[in-house]
């Protein structure tokens, strides 16, 4: 099951896109009620998406993102149907990746 | 002049001595005070009243137990003792008025 | 003949409706509609099927942000999980789907039923584990995770469809439904709250930062994704931690108690919208 989710609709030359992200986001800075040992910092550090070979838009994250990050935002330049590649890469070296069609 | 000043003197003596007998909680006094307390508890959760204060103050006091702060432990377990008997009163009024609040 | 009579009006009598306190008959009815008309009178303008919304029936700033994090609702994840979970054979071949009526589809408002069996309240998360227990496998933890995300599908598929809570005409579920009533109005813990403290005489409120949600449909969005707790919680979750929140002790989850009062909220729910799984703030 894929950790991204994804909706993007065009409008005109607008395209909105919304992204929701299952990621635990850990500070680093919380500690397991249980051991009372802190949980290690395991957070996205790159998320990009990608239209007709060009990155539209890159967050650069730490620790400071909540849990299932959700993300908004808009660009020009595109229209339904095409195509955009979300991709994400934490600080462990874990990544995921989707393409999805414009709605 | 000085004898009163000297009987003055030994009530005051004699009062602090008093006092200080009387607050100085031995650990039987502690232990006693707790298994009042504990039971009153036990009782409190057995009819499904229980109160998580009750449960922290009963705690603390065998914290201060432990470090041989038995005046501190006697007073906090009295004083668990206290919620745990306002949490069963609760109950039992509580099972008496509650038709009351229906809505109706 | 007098020992007749009077044997005979035992047997009536010791047929007869629970009765009260003050020889008061239960009525699950005429509660029904006293609850629904409290409510409906203290907010005239609100839509019937809105109540199931809780706090964003009653607040328009929350409902803005709540209209908006529902384009990307945060139970989406537990959804899908809850669906996987339902199809995944266990050790002996079957599934946790073929414990359920229409393999667990659109049933969620049936939920909780009085067992004439066992003379008992069954709610959706006791029936999840009473089916694992059954096949030998791990039950699940009542208040989170695993237990949320099958009941947040079960929820899901029953979108559209009205809570539907019978209460037979048996004595012991009449007092399983009395029992749930008087849990919902006695004060508890050091606070000294009662459920209707807050979701009745409050309703609409502010509780510190927190508007209170009306008791009218107040489970029909269960289970949900609480952002006060960054995850999901089931009934269990949302029973113990109101407990602990007045300072009282919260009772094992599921406990007969907490049956109850589910199985009387549910029933107030009644005609209301299944709208779970939810998510709040």
């Amino acid at each position: 099951m894929s950790t991204i989710r994804f909706r993007a609709v065009s409008s005109g030359d607008t395209t909105v896109v919304q992204s929701l992200i299952q990621h635990p986001m850990d500070s680093g800075f919380v500690k397991d009620k249980k051991t009372g040992k802190l949980i290690p910092p395991h957070h996205i550090e790159v998320l990009e998406f990608v239209h007709s070979g060009k990155t539209v838009f890159t967050a650069l994250w730490g620790p400071a993102v909540s849990k299932n990050p959700y993300v908004k935002f808009a660009f020009k330049g595109a229209k339904k149907g095409d195509e955009i590649k979300v991709s994400w890469v934490d600080n462990e070296g874990q990544s995921d990746s989707l393409t999805a069609k414009i709605g | 002049m000085r004898t009163r000043a000297l009987i003055r003197l030994a009530v005051v003596l004699s009062v602090a001595g008093m006092t200080t007998a009387t607050f100085a909680a031995s650990q039987a006094d502690y232990k006693a005070a707790y298994g009042k307390a504990e039971a009153a508890a036990k009782q409190a959760v057995k009819m499904k009243t229980g109160w998580t204060t009750t449960d922290k103050e009963l705690k603390a006091a065998k914290k201060a137990a432990a470090t041989g702060k038995y005046d501190e432990a006697v007073k906090l377990a009295d004083h668990a003792k206290a919620l745990a008997e306002a949490s069963i009163a609760q109950a039992k009024e509580q099972a008496k008025i509650w038709p009351e609040a229906v809505i109706r | 003949m007098l020992r007749k009579v009077f044997i005979a009006l035992a047997i009536i009598v010791g047929t007869a409706q629970p009765l009260l306190a003050g020889n008061m008959k239960v009525d699950p009815k005429a509660d029904f509609k006293a609850f629904r008309e409290y409510f409906t009178k203290k907010f005239p303008n609100l839509q019937l099927n809105d109540f199931v919304n809780g706090p964003y029936s009653m607040d328009v700033g929350l409902r803005k942000q709540w209209i908006s994090i529902e384009q990307f609702p945060p139970y989406e994840f537990a959804v899908d999980k809850g669906k996987e979970m339902m199809s995944k054979p266990f050790k002996n071949g079957k599934t946790l789907a073929d414990c359920f009526s229409n393999k667990g589809v659109g049933i969620r408002q049936n939920y909780p039923y009085f067992d004439k069996k066992t003379g008992e309240v069954v709610t959706l998360e006791l029936a999840v584990n009473q089916c694992l227990k059954k096949n030998g496998e791990k039950t699940l933890n009542y208040k989170k995770d695993d237990m949320a995300a099958v009941t947040a599908y079960m929820a899901f598929t029953s979108r559209g469809k009205n809570m539907d809570i019978k209460i037979p005409d048996d004595p012991r579920a009449l007092a399983a439904y009395n029992k749930g009533e008087e849990y919902f109005y006695t004060r508890r813990g050091q606070f000294n709250f009662s459920c209707a403290s807050c979701h009745v005489q409050l309703a609409g409120k502010h509780l510190r930062t927190e508007v209170l949600a009306p008791a009218l449909g107040i489970l029909n969005a269960m289970p949900i994704y609480r952002s006060n707790w960054g995850g999901m919680g089931t009934i269990s979750r949302r029973f113990t931690s109101c407990n602990t929140q007045v300072r009282a002790d919260a009772l094992k989850p599921q406990d007969e108690l907490y049956r109850d009062v589910e199985y009387y909220l549910s029933y107030m729910g009644n005609g209301l919208p299944i709208v779970g799984p939810g998510s709040r703030p």
